[in-house]
């Protein structure tokens, strides 16, 4: 029996309500024990992790990256983007299916699964087309696609255009249960536009993506959902009017659930300028304006917008916090703005830039976790993940909430150096990723001893 | 060569007021490197109206003029402000190099970095790709127009043919007409008139004005929805063209209608100050954003524009590659 003690970290399980220093006990790939733990184990050795000062939690899910393979391996491969899950503490991942072939067969979904199990270090969980080709014309074989294990379906990065077959969809999809991701835009609002539209956009003489694109997106999911009884997940929500729309919804009753990445939750449409822009002023643009880390789409919005967000987020409006990870190439990213790729490589700061919210006091550190375990897990109807519930697999997440560190993209276990936060300074690190029982990733300062058991 | 270059044109070059690398936009010039650019520009004025236009003042020097649109007035006058400064000129079009078989914007400037160039002045319709290429490269980059961006050059021969016929830009009502949302000449107008201290006013249909402008981004403009009412004392007037494809995207409802409603004709010219100006960057679509009896008629400077724009670009060539180093 293998086995591995995580002592004196204070333990944060939403799921359960728990929140108290302790010890958790780990044996064949499951907790089997949370609270004050013997020091004599009858294991025959064990690994004991030292936790003291640290934040244990259940291991974090992502409902939403791009692990770019099949079809764009010089991007992020299963085997690099999956360690940079665990560099985040992140312990299951959602893949989406905007690969090269899409994932709209069961083959392709094998191929994802056989290649995570052989080169990927946290779980993934992939996410199937809703249309086939992502061409939005025809649904896929969702009876096959369940089969084959998908957990949710997504054109994602395409909306579905068509309302007719978006109607279908959701209504067909009631017979596997499966929820529908979409991402919300309306392209004839955001037709070529690169970044938000607004004073920013006027100011840089780029083409703006108005937040009306999105929210008539998600207005009219919510209509289909409502009518359809179909489960649908909006993805990385940006807009106050979303939030709003998403309220509305959520209180007559329709089954819609909405994720919000943390970049959206912390940046502004600003940062394209800048770094440390002073928006209550007009000053000269700086040499490195026209920054193309941070364009990302949905594009980063208003001030007003995160504040929105935030407390969507906060009062469960929003359910989950998704990193919507997405690496790219130098190449992808180092030319004209007007070309350069959409998105941001998240996994591994993400859990940084969200303690910000900690740290300023505007969410207390429950409620972030929670946002990154059961409620995820809850959309996924994964019982057995998001929770350190005795008898869950063994998926735990560890660390510092103070720890600070410089985001240096070089070092990242990702390919895609793709981040707008390159330089500075985060509050709050992953000290050591579990999944299902085995250490995936460990900082060199945490500590962990091999010991002798009692048997 | 210094002694000779005095002695050929005689520009007060104050040390320490010029500093700058590049030029990518008016927004980050004070009011005194405005003012040294046209009184540099006066001094260009003069060499051009001599019989023999050229001084040696750039000799040895490659200016390299990288165009990926298409561009009358800006590029060849780049192209003569260079040479009537001596300084060798390579023109490189996005068609005939080797952009045409994929070449990166940063490769293509590298390249000409390593050819020696000592300043390149770009068109691009990307927003920002000046800033890219000054990001990447040592050699001085011009902005020669950036998508929707800037248009410095154009900023500032606009001030200069404003400062030339008033006297002074400060306290001036120069009123932009027309499609701001596409214009970066009404862009990097805004920024080079409020610093001069004019009063600039825009007035366009509410589909062609961009989302912002204004306190607290774009301090000291007015926006006047009645192009009417923008006109009235104006003591500049500067229609910008109206690409007809806005008309086929939806943005206007007909030509027609833009006519009645924007088009700077005679009677709306007549609602400004009894001599004020009019301006246009040009190219123009006569009929359409103004009457060719506007344009061509006693209150136009649209033909001087072009002739100071010579001025001010060897004005700038000199301040960059030549100044007080």
């Amino acid at each position: 029996m293998t086995a591995l003690l995580i002592v004196g970290g204070r333990i944060i399980d939403p799921s359960q309500g728990v929140d108290a220093v302790g010890d958790l006990l780990i044996a064949d790939g499951r907790i089997v024990q949370v609270g004050r733990v013997n020091k004599a184990l009858p294991y025959e050795g064990y690994s004991v992790v030292h936790a003291k000062g640290m934040i244990v939690a259940p291991g974090f899910i992502d409902l939403h990256c791009h692990l770019r393979e099949p079809g764009f391996e010089d991007k992020e491969t299963i085997a690099t983007g999956t360690r940079a899950a665990a560099r985040g503490g992140f312990t299951t991942i959602c893949s989406m299916p905007n690969t090269e072939p899409p994932i709209d067969t069961r083959a392709t979904v094998e191929f994802i699964q056989k290649k995570a199990a052989a080169e990927g270090v946290v779980r993934v969980l992939p996410i199937g087309c809703i249309t086939k080709g992502r061409r939005g014309q025809e649904m896929v074989e969702m009876g096959e696609l369940a089969e084959a294990g998908v957990v949710a379906l997504s054109d994602d990065g395409n909306p579905v255009t068509d309302p007719r077959l978006m109607r279908y969809a959701l209504e067909y999809s009631r017979l596997f249960d499966l929820v529908l991701i979409d991402h919300c835009e309306d392209l004839s609002l955001s037709e070529s536009g690169v970044m938000n539209e607004g004073w920013v956009s006027t100011r840089l003489g780029l083409k703006g993506i108005p937040a009306s694109a999105e929210e008539v997106a998600v207005a009219r999911d919510i209509a289909l959902a409502e009518m359809t009884r179909g489960r649908l997940h909006i993805a990385h929500v940006s807009t106050a009017g979303s939030v709003a729309l998403i309220r509305s919804a959520k209180e007559r009753g329709v089954a819609v659930t909405a994720e919000v990445t943390p970049h959206h939750l912390t940046l502004t449409q600003e940062r394209v300028i800048g770094r440390g822009w002073d928006s209550t002023k007009a000053a000269p643009l700086p040499l490195s304006c026209y920054d193309t880390n941070a364009k990302v789409n949905p594009p980063l919005r208003t001030a007003r917008d995160v504040e929105a967000l935030i407390t969507g987020l906060k009062e469960g409006v929003i359910d989950a916090i998704a990193t919507d990870h997405a690496p790219h190439t130098d190449v992808d990213k180092i030319c004209e703005f007007g070309i350069a790729a959409f998105g941001i490589s998240g996994l591994e700061t993400a859990l940084g830039s969200l303690l910000t919210l900690v740290h300023r006091g505007e969410m207390d550190l429950s409620t972030l976790i929670s946002k990154l375990t059961i409620e995820p897990a809850k959309i996924l109807r994964k019982s057995e993940i998001g929770t350190l519930k005795i008898g869950a697999s063994a998926d735990v997440t560890i660390f510092d909430p103070s720890a600070e560190w410089t985001v240096d993209p070089s070092a990242f276990a990702s390919k895609g150096k793709n981040t707008p936060l390159a330089g500075q300074t985060l509050k709050g690190r992953a000290m050591a990723t579990i999944v299902a029982g085995e250490l995936v990733y460990k900082d060199e300062l945490t500590k962990v001893e091999i010991k002798e058991g009692s048997v | 060569m210094r002694t000779t270059r005095q002695r050929e044109i005689e520009p007060t070059l104050e040390a320490g007021i010029w500093r700058r690398r590049h030029i990518l936009d008016l927004d980050d010039f004070t009011r005194e490197e405005l003012e040294l650019v046209l009184e540099t520009a006066d001094a260009m004025k003069e060499v051009l109206s001599r019989d023999i236009k050229k001084v040696p003042t750039l000799r040895g020097k490659t200016v390299v003029t990288l165009f990926y649109e298409p561009s009358t007035r800006t590029r060849v006058s780049f192209e003569q402000a260079a040479k009537n400064l001596s300084a060798d000129v390579i023109n490189l079009g996005a068609s005939g190099s080797s952009v045409e078989k994929g070449e990166s914007l940063i490769d293509t400037v590298r390249t000409l970095q390593a050819l020696g160039a000592d300043a390149i002045v770009m068109r691009h319709y990307h927003a920002g790709a000046p800033y890219l290429v000054a990001r990447h490269i040592d050699v001085s980059v011009i902005n020669g127009g950036d998508g929707c961006h800037a248009h410095p050059s154009q900023g500032l021969l606009d001030l200069y043919t404003i400062r030339e016929h008033l006297g002074t830009v400060s306290g001036a009502k120069v009123v932009i007409i027309g499609d701001i949302t596409h214009s970066r000449v009404a862009r990097s107008n805004i920024w080079g008139l409020s610093k001069m201290g004019a009063k600039v006013v825009l007035t366009a249909p509410p589909t062609l004005l961009p989302l912002g402008l204004g306190a607290p981004h774009f301090p000291k403009i007015i926006i006047e929805q009645n192009v009417d009412h923008a006109v009235e004392g104006a003591d500049v007037i500067m229609p910008l063209r109206l690409q007809l494809e806005r008309q086929k995207r939806g943005l206007l409802p007909s030509i027609r209608e833009y006519v009645q409603l924007y088009q700077l004709d005679a009677r709306r010219l007549a609602k400004a100050k009894p001599n004020a100006l009019v301006l246009h960057p040009g190219p123009m679509n006569e009929g359409v954003e103004i009457t060719p009896e506007v344009a061509h008629g006693a209150q136009s400077v649209i033909e001087e524009q072009v002739a100071n724009g010579v001025a001010v670009r060897m004005a700038l060539l000199y301040l960059l590659l030549g100044g007080a180093q």
